[in-house]
C-alpha cells in the first residue's frame, strides 16, 4: 500500500491542486486543502482499502476541507468571496470519477509563471505546485534556507491572492508572449537537475514538458523544448563513468538511451514540421547533431549562428567557439573565446579556453586557464575531470 | 476587483512632438477615461506646482517641489474594476506614458 499511496501522490498531486485552486480561488488555501486530503488518504486508504476513484476523492477531500476553514476564517472567506469566486455556503461538487475532474494543470502552469511574479518565485511555485516538491526539497535544490524559500512560497502566493493574478491560460494572442517564462521555467528546472546530477528535478522538468507538449500539441517551442530535454538527458548515463565527468566526444554512446534519443528527434522534427525555428528547436537541433557520428560540425556552427543572431548571448557564443574549434580549428575558437570579456569569469570560458590552450599545445597558458576553471568550478566532479586534464598536459613544453 | 493604475511620465516626453502627435495622446486618454470598466481618473498638474507638507521635529514643515525627485514623474491615475490582473495589464498597456518612455504601475485597490 504504502508505494503505491506514493505513486497516486506524485501523479496526482498537480491535477487535485489545481481542481483546488480551480475551485476556491486561492493557492495558499488550496494547497493547504490538498495536503490535508492527502495526509487523511495516508490515514485511511492502507485501512479502508484504497478507493475506486482516488482523484475524486482526494479532490472532494479537498474541496471540504477548503470549506472548513473559510467557515472558521471569516476573515480569508470574505476576501475570497470579495473575488466573486466563492461560496462557502454552497454544498460540495462531488466528482464521481476520476474522468469527472477536469485537467487544469496549464492554468497552475501559466498562474505560477505568471510575469507578475519574481522569476524566482516563478520557478519556486512551479516546483512546488506542479512538481509536489516539498518546501525543503526546493530550497536544497536552490541553495537557500528552509525559512527564505518558506517566504519566498508565501509572499508570491499572498500576491497572487491580492493582485488578481487569473488561474487561466491566456487567450491566443497573449499565449505567445506568455509561453517564454512557462518554457524557461521548465528549462530551469531540467538544467537543475541535469547539471548537479538531481535525476528527480530533470524527471520532473520532462514530466511538465510532458503535460505541456500534451495541451499544446501544435506549439513548435513547446515540442522543442521536450526533444531538447529527452536529448540531453538520453546521455545521462554516459556523462558519468565511476563518478568522474565524460565530455561528450569521449561517452560511450552504447550507454545512451536509445528511445529517449528516438523520442526527442521524432519531437524535434515535428517542431521543425510546425515552423518551429525559436531558440529551443534550435538547441534541441545542436543537441540531436550533436548525437550523430561523425558530428556535422559546419551544421552545428550555422545552427549557432542563428540561435546566436536571435539571443545575442554570450553564453551561446561560447557555446559556438567551441563548434568552430572542430570547423576552422582552436586558434580561431581560442580568439572567439578571448574576445567574450564579458562573461568575466563564467567558469565555462574558462574551461573552453583551457582545452583550446591544450589543443595549441601551449601548455603554460592551458595550466594557468585549467588553474581558474578549477578554481570556478562548482562541483567536486567538474573539479577533478578539470584537474585530470590539467595532469594530462604534456610535461615536455 | 479594484485596481488603480499609477501613470509615472517620463519628463519632457511631450517635447518635439506636434500639435496632431499631442492631440493623439490626449485623445488615447479621453477614451480610456470612457472605457466602462474606467470608474475614476485625473491628471494631476506639473510636478513644478507640487508643495510637500511632512513633519519636522514639532512642527509641520512645508517644502517647495514633489515628495522625491525621480526620474518618472507621478503625472495621474485610473481607478478600474477588472475581473483579473491580466484584464487591468491590458488596459494598463493602452496608456500613452507606456510608449513615451514612462511606466504604469498596478495597483490592488484595499478592501475597505
Amino acid at each position: 500500500m504504502a508505494p503505491a499511496l506514493e505513486d497516486v501522490f506524485r501523479s496526482e498531486w498537480a491535477r487535485v491542486l489545481a481542481a483546488l485552486v480551480s475551485f476556491c480561488g486561492d493557492v495558499d488555501l488550496a494547497e493547504d486543502a490538498a495536503g490535508e486530503a492527502f495526509a487523511v488518504a495516508a490515514r485511511r486508504w492502507p485501512v479502508d482499502g484504497p478507493p475506486e476513484h482516488p482523484r475524486a476523492w482526494l479532490v472532494t477531500a479537498g474541496r471540504r476541507r477548503a470549506l472548513d476553514r473559510l467557515r472558521r476564517d471569516r476573515v480569508l472567506a470574505d476576501k475570497l468571496r470579495r473575488l466573486d469566486r466563492l461560496r462557502p455556503e454552497e454544498d460540495v461538487p462531488v466528482p464521481g470519477t476520476d474522468a469527472a475532474v477536469p485537467d487544469e494543470r496549464l492554468e497552475l502552469l501559466f498562474l505560477c509563471c505568471h510575469p507578475a511574479l519574481a522569476p524566482e518565485a516563478q520557478v519556486a511555485l512551479t516546483l512546488r505546485s506542479l512538481g509536489g516538491l516539498e518546501t525543503p526539497e526546493i530550497a536544497r535544490a536552490f541553495l537557500t534556507s528552509e525559512e527564505t524559500m518558506k517566504r519566498r512560497l508565501t509572499r508570491a502566493r499572498t500576491k497572487i491572492r491580492e493582485a488578481g493574478i487569473p488561474f487561466a491560460v491566456p487567450d491566443r494572442p497573449r499565449l505567445a508572449g506568455r509561453l517564454a517564462p512557462v518554457l524557461a521555467v521548465i528549462y530551469l528546472v531540467f538544467n537543475q537537475g541535469y547539471g548537479d546530477g538531481r535525476v528527480d528535478m530533470a524527471a520532473e522538468a520532462i514530466r511538465l514538458g510532458r503535460v505541456l507538449a500534451d495541451l499544446l500539441p501544435e506549439e513548435p517551442e513547446v515540442l522543442a523544448l521536450l526533444a531538447l530535454m529527452l536529448l540531453h538527458d538520453s546521455r545521462r548515463a554516459a556523462r558519468h563513468l565511476d563518478g568522474e565527468l565524460v565530455p561528450l566526444a569521449e561517452q560511450d554512446r552504447r550507454r545512451w538511451d536509445p528511445d529517449a534519443l528516438a523520442e526527442g528527434r521524432a519531437l524535434l522534427a515535428r517542431a521543425e514540421r510546425a515552423g518551429g525555428d525559436g531558440p529551443y528547436a534550435i538547441q534541441a537541433a545542436v543537441a540531436a547533431r550533436q548525437t550523430e557520428d561523425p558530428v556535422d560540425w559546419p551544421a552545428v556552427v550555422a545552427l549557432y549562428d542563428r540561435l546566436l543572431r536571435l539571443t545575442r548571448s554570450p553564453v551561446v557564443a561560447l557555446n559556438r567557439a567551441v563548434a568552430v574549434a572542430e570547423v576552422d580549428g582552436p586558434a580561431r575558437a581560442l580568439r572567439i573565446v578571448d574576445d567574450l570579456e564579458i562573461l568575466g569569469d563564467y567558469r565555462y570560458r574558462h574551461s573552453t579556453r583551457a582545452e583550446l590552450l591544450r589543443r595549441l599545445r601551449d601548455t603554460t597558458a592551458a595550466r594557468a586557464a585549467y588553474d581558474r576553471a578549477i578554481g570556478l568550478a562548482t562541483t567536486a566532479a567538474e573539479r577533478r575531470f578539470l584537474a585530470r586534464r590539467r595532469a594530462g598536459l604534456d610535461p615536455s613544453e | 476587483m479594484r485596481y488603480a493604475l499609477l501613470i509615472n511620465e517620463r519628463p519632457g516626453s511631450y517635447d518635439g512632438l506636434d500639435a496632431a502627435e499631442r492631440a493623439g495622446i490626449t485623445e488615447a486618454y479621453t477614451a480610456l477615461r470612457q472605457d466602462p470598466r474606467v470608474v475614476d481618473g485625473a491628471r494631476l498638474g506639473p510636478a513644478e506646482t507640487a508643495t510637500t507638507v511632512r513633519w519636522g521635529h514639532d512642527e509641520l514643515l512645508i517644502t517647495d517641489g514633489p515628495f522625491a525627485d525621480t526620474k518618472e514623474v507621478f503625472g495621474g491615475y485610473y481607478l478600474v474594476e477588472a475581473p483579473d490582473l491580466d484584464a487591468a495589464l491590458e488596459l494598463a498597456g493602452r496608456i500613452p506614458a507606456v510608449r513615451l518612455g514612462g511606466s504604469v504601475e498596478i495597483r490592488p485597490v484595499a478592501a475597505p
